[in-house]
Formats: C-alpha cells, sequence, structure tokens
C-alpha cells in the first residue's frame, strides 16, 4: 500500500510538470477541429428533454426549430420559411421552407413538425422543459407545407421559444432521440462516447449555408488545467470559457475572442432552508458580498456586476441600476443579523460544481467575504451531474454558485424561474406580490406595459434579496490561429458552422 | 558497528525533520504571518518579498502562512486517521489473535477482503457516499488503514498468548480483557511503534492525494494537496507555489520515513 501511495503521488506531481511538455497533434488533420468542453452530456440528446446550457450549446448545432436565433439576438426563419400571427395574436401561422431535411435524408413534413412542437410542448405526455408551451391549444396542419399553432391566451415572446433548442423540429419516426438524435442543423451528430467525446459531421444537404469544416469533435475535458494543457499540446484547438488568467498561459498562436457569457452568476439561496427563509438574512448576505472584489481577485478584474435576475444583452429589460441595490456595507449586514436573531451569525454550505473553476473561485471569495460578518459558510465540491440531481432537480442545497442563462431571448427565459408555481424554481422563491406580476406580464400585449411588468419583476428580486447576484461573467474564447470565424451568441451557443481554416 | 551508526543516523535525522515540521504545524495551527485564507486584490501572484517570503498566490493569501497551515491540516488528517486506524485495529487484532478460531476466521476474512482493494479506490468510494470534508477523509482512510495495523497486531498476540506470562496471569484468575489489554499490547507496543510511523507517512500522501484531486479537504482551507493542485494552474507564472508545497510534502514524509525506518532497524 505504501508503494502505491508513493507511485500515486509522484504520478501527480510529475503529471503537473511533465504534461506541459507533452504535445499531441500538431499539425492535425485540417477537415477535423476538437472543441473542448467540460462536462459531458449526461441529460440526454433530446433536445426536448436537455437541460443544460453546457448540452444545449452542443446540441445547437444538431437541432433547429423553425425559427432560430441569430448572432445578434433576432429571429430567422429555419425549417418554417415565413411565418404570420392572427390579429388577436393567437394563431401563428408557419409555412415550411420547401426541402429541408433530416439528417437522416427523409423531407421535413408537417407531420414532423407537429410532432416536434407537440412532444415540445408536452402534449404527448412527457414533461414539457418550456412552461409557455402549456399555452398551446392545439397545432394543426393545415396543408401539407403549412403548419398552424392556436395558442389559449396571447404571448408575444412565442416566435422566441418556437426559436429555441427545446422546440427543435425531428422525425416524428424517431424512436430513440435519447440517444441517436436526428435533426435538421447544419451539423450531423455521429457518435458519442460517455465522458470522453461527441463526434458530429457537416450535414451536406443542409438547407441555408453548409458548414465550411467537415468533422467536429467534442472533447469532454472536465479539468480546466488539463484543457489549457491540451490547448497548448494542440490536442484542443478550441474551447468555449477560460478565465483571463488562463489566456495569459496561451501563447500567440491562439486567437483569444473576448464577450460575456450572457448568464448571471449568483449565490442562489434555497428559499425553503432557514435562515434563507428571512429577508434580512439574505440582505446580509448581499451587504457582506463585495461583487466588485469577487470579480477583481478571481477574475483578473474582467466581469459586470449585476444585481438582479437580468444580464446586458437583453437590452431593454435591463436595468443596470439595480447594481447597487446592496453597496458592500459591513456594518450595516451585521445589523441585519443581529435583527433577524443571528448576531453571531450561522454556518451555511455552499455547493459548487467541481468541474467549474469559476464557480469554486467565486465561492472562496464568498466564505472570505462572509466571515467578516460572522457567517461560517463551507464548501463542497460535488460533481456535475449530482449538482443536476441534488441542487437543480431535487432542490436539496442551501446555497450554491452558479450561472443561469437563457434558453430563448425572452425576459420569462430569466424571470419565469421564479415564478412560484413554475418547474425550475431551483430556489423555491415564492412571493406573491411577484407572482402576480408574472401572471400579469403573460397576458399583457402592449409591449411598453410589458417592459415595465418585468422590471417591477427585476426590482423585486433585486429588493427582495431573492439570491446574491454577482456578475455577468466575462467570456474568453481561445481559437487556434488556424481557424477564423467565431463569433458570440447573447445566448448560450457554440456555433460551429460559421468556423472555417484560415487561408495559408 | 558501522551499521549501528547509520542506523542511528536515520532514526536521529527522521525524528529531527519530523520534529521539525511537527514544531511548524502546531505553530501553524495556532500563529501564522498571515491569515492564511485572508485574500488580497493587491497582492495577487505577488513575488517573494520581505512581507511575503514565499510569494502569494492567485487570491493574493500569502503562501508561506497557507504552507504553515497546511502542514497542520495534513498533520490532523494524519494523527486522526492513524488514531482510528490504529484502534480499530488494535480492537480486531488483539480480538483475532488472543481467541483465534471462529472469531479469527470470520474477521480475519473481512479483513482480506478490504486489503484487497486499492486503498485510494476504497477511499474514493467512501467519499463518495459520505461527501468530500477533512473529518470524512479522516475516517475512510482510519478504517482503510485499520486492516494493515489488524494483521500486525493479531500476530503479536499469536505470538504472547502462549508466553509463560501470560499463562500465569491466567492462573492468576485475570480476564480476558485484562491480559490482553494490560498485559499483551504493552508488549507488542515497540512492533506498533514502527507501523504507526509508516502509517503517518501514508495517510500525509493520501490526504494529499485526495486533496489534490478535490475530494479531501475543501477549499479556502488550506491542504498541501489542495494548494499543489491549485498551484498547478499557474506553474509557469508563479514555479515557487508548487514547489514549496512540494518540499513541505516532501519533508513530512521524508521525516516519517527515516523515522519509520530506524524505529524498525532498532527494534
Amino acid at each position: 500500500m505504501r508503494k502505491r501511495l508513493v507511485s500515486i503521488l509522484t504520478v501527480l506531481l510529475t503529471l503537473t510538470i511533465a504534461l506541459s511538455g507533452c504535445a499531441g497533434r500538431k499539425a492535425g488533420d485540417s477537415s477535423k477541429i476538437v472543441v473542448g468542453i467540460p462536462q459531458d452530456l449526461e441529460d440526454s440528446l433530446d433536445p426536448h428533454k436537455a437541460v443544460a446550457a453546457g448540452t444545449r450549446e452542443v446540441l445547437f448545432n444538431v437541432f433547429e426549430g423553425l425559427l432560430k436565433p441569430d448572432e445578434n439576438g433576432e429571429l430567422i426563419p429555419a425549417v418554417a420559411e415565413s411565418y404570420t400571427a392572427s390579429e388577436d395574436g393567437l394563431v401563428y401561422t408557419f409555412k415550411l421552407r420547401d426541402g429541408v431535411k433530416f439528417h437522416n435524408g427523409n423531407r421535413v413534413t408537417a407531420e414532423d413538425v407537429k410532432y416536434s412542437i407537440e412532444k415540445s410542448a408536452g402534449m404527448t405526455g412527457e414533461e414539457s422543459l418550456i412552461a409557455a408551451f402549456s399555452n398551446i391549444k392545439e397545432v394543426n396542419i393545415t396543408d401539407k407545407d403549412t403548419v398552424e399553432i392556436v395558442l389559449n391566451e396571447r404571448d408575444v415572446d412565442f416566435p422566441a421559444y418556437i426559436a429555441s433548442v427545446g422546440a427543435a423540429v425531428i422525425p416524428a419516426d424517431n424512436a430513440n432521440p435519447d440517444t441517436m438524435p436526428v435533426g435538421t442543423g447544419p451539423y450531423k451528430y455521429v457518435s458519442r462516447s460517455p465522458q470522453e467525446n461527441i463526434i458530429m459531421t457537416r450535414f451536406d444537404d443542409y438547407w441555408g449555408e453548409p458548414a465550411h469544416i467537415a468533422n467536429v469533435e467534442f472533447r469532454i475535458e472536465a479539468n480546466n488545467d488539463a484543457m489549457i494543457l491540451a490547448l497548448k499540446g494542440g490536442t484542443i484547438d478550441m474551447c468555449a470559457r477560460i478565465s483571463a488568467s488562463q489566456t495569459s498561459q496561451l501563447s500567440n498562436t491562439f486567437t483569444v475572442y473576448e464577450g460575456s457569457m450572457n448568464l448571471v452568476q449568483a449565490l442562489y439561496l434555497n428559499h425553503n432552508v432557514a435562515p434563507f427563509d428571512d429577508i434580512r438574512v439574505r440582505q446580509a448576505l448581499c451587504y457582506a458580498a463585495d461583487k466588485q472584489e469577487i470579480i477583481d481577485i478571481a477574475f483578473d478584474g474582467k466581469g459586470s456586476p449585476l444585481g438582479s435576475s437580468m444580464f446586458p444583452a437583453f437590452g431593454k429589460y435591463f436595468m443596470p441600476e439595480l447594481t447597487d441595490t446592496y453597496t458592500p456595507d459591513l456594518s450595516k449586514a451585521r445589523e441585519l443579523l443581529k435583527e433577524a436573531g443571528y448576531p453571531d451569525g450561522f454556518d451555511m454550505t455552499i455547493t459548487v460544481p467541481s468541474n467549474y473553476q469559476p464557480h469554486v473561485d467565486t465561492a472562496q471569495v464568498l466564505v472570505e467575504q462572509f466571515k467578516r460578518i460572522g457567517v461560517n459558510a463551507t464548501i463542497q465540491q460535488v460533481e456535475w451531474n449530482t449538482w443536476l440531481s441534488d441542487v437543480y432537480a431535487n432542490r436539496q442545497y442551501e446555497s450554491t454558485v452558479i450561472g443561469v442563462d437563457a434558453s430563448q431571448l425572452t425576459a420569462n427565459a430569466m424571470l419565469g424561474r421564479f415564478y412560484s408555481k413554475a418547474e425550475d424554481n431551483f430556489t423555491n422563491y415564492s412571493n406573491p406580490e411577484y407572482d402576480k406580476l408574472f401572471e400579469e406580464a403573460q397576458v399583457t400585449i402592449d409591449d411598453d406595459k410589458r417592459t415595465e411588468l418585468y422590471k417591477k419583476m427585476e426590482t423585486l428580486l433585486a429588493e427582495d434579496a431573492a439570491n446574491v447576484y454577482i456578475q455577468d461573467m466575462a467570456e474568453f474564447v481561445p481559437l487556434a490561429g488556424k481557424l477564423d470565424g467565431y463569433v458570440f451568441y447573447p445566448l448560450y451557443v457554440q456555433d460551429i458552422a460559421k468556423l472555417y481554416f484560415k487561408e495559408q | 558497528m558501522n551499521r549501528k551508526i547509520r542506523e542511528n543516523f536515520k532514526l536521529y535525522t527522521g525524528m529531527l525533520i519530523s520534529g521539525l515540521m511537527l514544531i511548524l504545524a502546531v505553530i501553524g495551527l495556532k500563529f501564522t504571518p498571515y491569515d492564511p485564507n485572508e485574500m488580497d486584490v493587491s497582492s495577487r501572484l505577488a513575488g517573494i518579498s520581505m512581507a511575503h517570503v514565499m510569494g502569494c498566490d492567485n487570491f493574493g493569501r500569502d503562501i508561506f502562512s497557507r504552507i504553515l497551515a497546511g502542514i497542520g491540516t495534513t498533520m490532523t488528517v494524519a494523527v486522526g486517521t492513524v488514531f482510528i486506524g490504529i484502534v480499530l485495529g488494535t480492537v480486531v487484532g488483539a480480538l483475532t489473535g488472543y481467541y483465534g478460531g471462529r472469531v479469527d476466521e470470520i474477521l480475519m476474512r473481512f479483513n482480506d477482503a478490504v486489503l484487497a482493494f486499492p486503498a485510494l479506490l476504497l477511499a474514493l468510494v467512501f467519499i463518495s457516499v459520505m461527501g468530500p470534508g477533512k473529518y470524512n477523509v479522516m475516517t475512510a482512510l482510519g478504517i482503510l488503514f485499520a486492516p494493515g495495523y489488524a494483521r500486525i497486531i493479531r500476530g503479536e498476540f499469536l505470538r504472547c498468548r502462549n508466553l509463560d506470562y501470560v499463562q500465569s496471569a491466567k492462573l492468576m484468575g485475570a480476564g480476558d480483557m485484562r491480559i490482553m489489554f494490560v498485559h499483551i499490547l504493552p508488549n507488542a507496543f515497540q512492533v506498533m511503534l514502527s507501523t504507526i510511523a509508516i502509517g503517518f507517512n501514508n495517510a500525509v500522501l493520501a490526504e494529499a492525494g485526495m486533496s489534490f484531486l478535490g475530494i479531501g479537504v475543501q477549499p479556502p482551507d488550506p491542504s498541501l494537496g489542495l494548494m499543489l493542485s491549485e498551484a498547478q494552474s499557474y506553474l509557469f507564472v508563479r514555479p515557487g507555489y508548487a514547489i514549496c508545497t512540494g518540499i513541505a510534502i516532501v519533508l513530512l514524509i521524508l521525516g516519517f520515513s527515516m523515522l519509520s525506518e530506524g524505529l524498525e532497524n532498532n527494534a
């Protein structure tokens, strides 16, 4: 046993040094690129069941809905060629594009579209991930190229839901969408090896502009440092999110793109667990957490501080003034704790997924900041799939540091999860006033009024100190020098089809 | 003669290094130049200076303070592990060695089953069930170390149970418990001593390994393995971080290693 332990540690020690020198595929195969991703696609390959943002950003390349978002956040027609909405906004008529084919070679028919929408809306008995789809009354095929979707109530965001990966068009005759995904996107799914990779190849019969690069491998590299070493060694050509300090380790053979991740990173609190059911405790934590200090220490000063569940890419809905709802103030924090009955602080656990180093680092800084008001926080690192099941699905946690993104570019995608009856309300936030505003917003037609309601909801979340909001993280995308064409989306997607090899 | 000096050399050097580390650990538990967890934006990845003799890590924490505290944490885990292991091992070893027969068969086969698994693998299973953390690591490693100790102690008890002094004690009417723990155990102590030293060694390595993998001591608490894992990201920017932490681990192990070998040869 002693020998074994000695050898294990020797390996660990030498790995740290040796790995840096190992170079894998150097020149590389010009028709293939490798994209590093931090997590496996464990939830599902079925676009209607994929919950993780990390899964959806990969599936974006395989699937399309009737509409799809472009890099400006606008909705462009995809499987549908055009659509019209009736006067009262209750009937959307989609005219299908001629000659769109599935990856299995079959033509997309109106039946497939009807099946997909109904499946994604949960009308076929499965659970729906898009809450707003419960509003769908019926899906009718009016002729072989036209599908009509009838709603119960007017919803101006409806086209945005239709454009999300969660409403992708899939063939009605695919028996195993979980394991053998078939879509209409620019890339065709080839295979998946759990904990290893997902391989895709260009779909040559794509209706739009085909992808430039023939083969793509998404390689799972849960360890951030190993990801950097793989980039340096040339085995990975691109990866989506690395930290600012890691970019300094890469040589200038990489082009590093800087953008924002378009998510709300926060210490999310479980409102069903004491003492987080007490607004004074939550406010105290907000006063103790110094956003700028977190960004400076753990993110090299790169990131935009946030004050509510909305990020700047949302434009009209985003309220920059909420960022300063709670400015760091330790005496106020201590006072609030005393009022709440915790003059000496309390113990709490912060659960973080161990494969996301930025969240682990943030948690470490938070622990220090909370210590200043006597709150003793301990970090518990868990595997990503444990996080998904325990924290997200079963809500068995006290607090967690995570980034919440928007699956569609609608205010509901960010704010809907705080509706007390929402399926994805993993913080168990419940406020009758918020619920009322949310319900009102769903039926308000006038855009200005709706925006006003959403802004009120945002303000309420901030004032209620629903969570300890931190920032929209800066995103650094290193791309191998031979490649070009990376585009940022205001959504959490990686559009591989737009990448191309530079002319030599 | 020459051989004798070499043995003593190992024993004394081992004692010296271990003693030094023990002093550092005790200091680290009570006093460090800076709070080992205190972060400071302005000194992120600061180099070696008078204020920070080993520089600062990526959070601006003083590396020297963290190593001091880290030695403390690692040693605490090692002591806890060996204590749990020794107590369990002694009980099992004493019962099986003294009584023999069916008790021996059942307990030792179970013992063999535990020993058959690679220790770190089993520790991973324990941790995934109980969750990560300092105390869980101690418990898991302690349980894993117990069978090794049990074997050695069983051997000693087996040897001693027929010796004259045990027979005399029996004739005087001493109870089994009294014979086992008052009469035989002190005689087995000599053998246990070097085993304990080796145990410390293994515990230090196992804790460092587990923390390196992220399942041991949880951040931000300092532990040598955890620090080494963090230092890995900054190997090129601040190589001193990894080197200093590595040296601390090496010294800890070297000390216990020499100590145990010295004791073994002395026995």
